[in-house]
């Protein structure tokens, strides 16, 4: 680095100390720091702000714990400063960050054809859907359209990733309420359905199968079969979590009424995913705002009505159910043809050309080393990933890079939805909201 | 290749602000002043979610794009509205200048904007006005400069880490 670069770094100094990221004392909070506390998303007056003030309790009778990150049940390495009166949790920050690895700026220097290796490795549960809004972003920057079999192919792996999804969320949801058998069980069901990844893409996680243009390959032979025997392994065990979980009083107990969130406060903090449709709004990207081939499936949305922490295990649970219906569909209706769209620009030629032509062997080095290149223009694409609304805004300058990738991360959102559901609540639940929120932490840090 | 060219033609407003489509998708283009006033009018409209909202640096693509009258800055603030009645979307892209990157919060309008705010200062070193906790969230605190601007070198920082006095 340039010593005048330092000296302008170091100038930014002032621009940047922004002190520490702790809670601030409570003898500080002013009425209106604690409207918007407790009432910015309520809306409470500022007068009953005043006097909820009045009763809240001083310094001395709180006492600030940190749990995390290294604590098994923050799914990573989430840390969460608690405030705690007696038992009972006033304020919560979750800190982030420990996994912040520049995934953005890495993006950047990644071809368009390279990017989908990097984007898959953020949500690392649901990697699918994040090669998808990647590619689709692309997609649309480029003005193409995929084949129709490669649509299909698209949504048959994308609800299998949700099945998966869930079924971790089901496994570690049932751990940390202390229901441990549940966590061998829901590893097992997902690593099933990973084996079918692993056959199909080569790899159990971070595939970089779904590429612009398409996919990088078509189903194997006897993926059919495959699915099938997935189709008739998982229903029968989902009755099983019935009895092992819905219907077991312990469970409800820890998660009915736990953790409640408001339809107002969940579209006002920006919530989606199964945490917003437990609150009883009916919103589902895939049903709503339908992408890829979704208007031709038939499924319905799981809404709850309570908004605690069994309502969105509910959901999590009977969303397995949906996606098996809709791979059933797949199964039937996925058509033959095209992997990936014969559009010379960006695909590179089949690898049977590549022994016999000179200038298709030159075509496939230079789309694999260059990478081809995107049109001006930015545009926002978002799907529903298992874990909500997952966007992606791209930015190109007309080279074949990106200029500027933003993901729009459905657990980052999410997570500020937890202050609001821990309020009030037990220390002893904290655990079950956060799992009930289902974050990745690779996906909130990026 | 491009479906919908921009149109630059003609000034067609929307809430008094200049609107473009990008690729199909509306764009509003508001001036620092306006942007207040306009996420009002918006939310009022419908558009009760707001999906995301990040900073982008234009320091190596200052000729893009945009509506005759919008005055391009160096930043870019870009926020997606979602309208979940009737199942819309719309973008706004404010132009922040280099020299005062500031912007007003929108924390009281939205307050899901709380998280996403902290990360555009963080990544692009934005200040957000009236933000309750303008504090960084994906970088360490003590961190120097920011991340996603395009003259922050990659590879060439010394590894900060706290509590080690000065950067190795």
């Amino acid at each position: 680095m340039s010593p005048s670069s330092i000296t302008k770094m170091h100038e930014d100094t002032s621009l940047t100390d922004e002190g520490a990221q702790e809670l601030p004392p409570r003898s500080t909070l002013t009425a209106k720091e604690l409207l918007r506390e407790v009432g910015a998303v309520l809306r409470i007056s500022e007068a009953e702000a005043n006097t909820l003030s009045s009763q809240e309790p001083s310094d001395d009778q709180t006492m600030i714990i940190n749990m995390g990150p290294q604590h098994p049940s923050t799914h990573g390495v989430l840390r969460l400063m608690l405030e705690l009166d007696g038992e009972t949790v006033l304020r919560t920050k979750p800190i982030i960050g420990y996994l912040h690895t520049g995934m953005e700026k890495t993006a950047e220097e990644l071809t368009y054809l390279q990017g989908s290796t990097n984007v898959t490795r953020m949500d690392y549960l649901s990697p699918f859907a994040n090669e998808l809004v990647f590619s689709m972003a692309t997609e649309k920057l480029l003005g193409i359209e995929p084949p129709e079999r490669a649509t299909w192919i698209r949504m048959l792996m994308a609800e299998l990733n949700r099945v998966a999804s869930h079924l971790l969320f089901l496994a570690t949801n049932g751990m940390d309420v202390g229901a441990v058998s549940m966590l061998l069980y829901g590893w097992r069901e997902r690593e099933e359905v990973l084996r079918f990844f692993e056959m199909v893409t080569g790899l159990r996680m971070n595939h970089n199968y779904i590429r612009p243009g398409g996919v990088a390959a078509d189903l194997p032979p006897g993926w059919r079969d495959e699915v099938l025997r997935l189709l008739e392994l998982i229903p029968p065990r989902l009755d099983e979590y019935d009895i092992l979980l819905t219907e077991q009083p312990i469970f409800r107990e820890r998660s009915q009424g736990v953790g409640l969130i408001t339809a107002q406060e969940a579209i006002a903090l920006g919530v989606t995913g199964p945490i917003l449709r437990s609150t009883g709004i009916e919103w589902d990207l895939r049903r709503d705002m339908p992408y890829l081939a979704y208007e031709q499936v038939d499924f319905d949305v799981v809404v709850g009505s309570y908004g605690d922490c069994f309502d969105r295990y509910a959901i999590r649970l009977n969303e397995i159910r949906e996606s098996i219906r809709i791979v059933h569909q797949i199964l039937d209706k996925i058509p033959e043809g095209d992997y990936r769209v014969q559009d010379k620009k960006v695909t590179p030629p089949p690898r049977a050309r590549i022994d016999e032509s000179m200038e298709a062997l030159i075509h496939h080095f230079k789309i694999f080393t260059e990478g081809f290149k995107v049109p001006e223009g930015e545009v926002y694409v978002g799907i529903e990933s298992p874990r909500g609304e997952v966007g992606c805004y791209l930015v190109s300058d007309g080279s074949s890079k990106p200029y500027r990738m933003h993901i729009r991360a459905p657990s980052f959102v999410n997570l500020q939805a937890l202050p609001h559901m821990m309020r009030g609540g037990l220390i002893a639940d904290a655990v079950a909201v956060i799992s009930s929120v289902d974050p990745v932490l690779g996906d909130v840090d990026r | 290749m491009t479906d919908a060219a921009p149109d630059l033609t003609g000034p067609e407003l929307l809430h008094g602000v200049p609107v473009s489509s990008s690729r199909g998708q509306q764009v509003l283009h508001p001036s620092r002043e306006q942007y207040l006033d306009l996420m009002r009018s918006l939310a009022d409209e419908g558009y009760a979610m707001c999906v995301d909202l990040c900073g982008v640096d234009y320091l190596e693509h200052a000729g893009r794009q945009v509506p005759e009258g919008v005055q391009l800055e160096r930043f870019e603030v870009a926020v997606e509205l979602l309208d979940l009645t009737a199942k819309r979307r719309t973008r706004i892209r404010v132009q922040v200048p280099a020299d005062d990157a500031t912007l007003p919060s929108l924390f009281d309008l939205y307050p899901g904007t709380e998280a996403m705010e902290r990360e555009a200062f963080d990544m692009v070193g934005i200040v957000f006005d009236g933000h309750p906790d303008p504090s960084r969230i994906l970088m360490p605190e003590d961190w120097i400069g920011h991340p996603l601007r395009k003259d922050y070198e990659v590879g060439r920082i010394p590894v900060q880490f706290k509590l080690t006095g000065k950067p190795v």
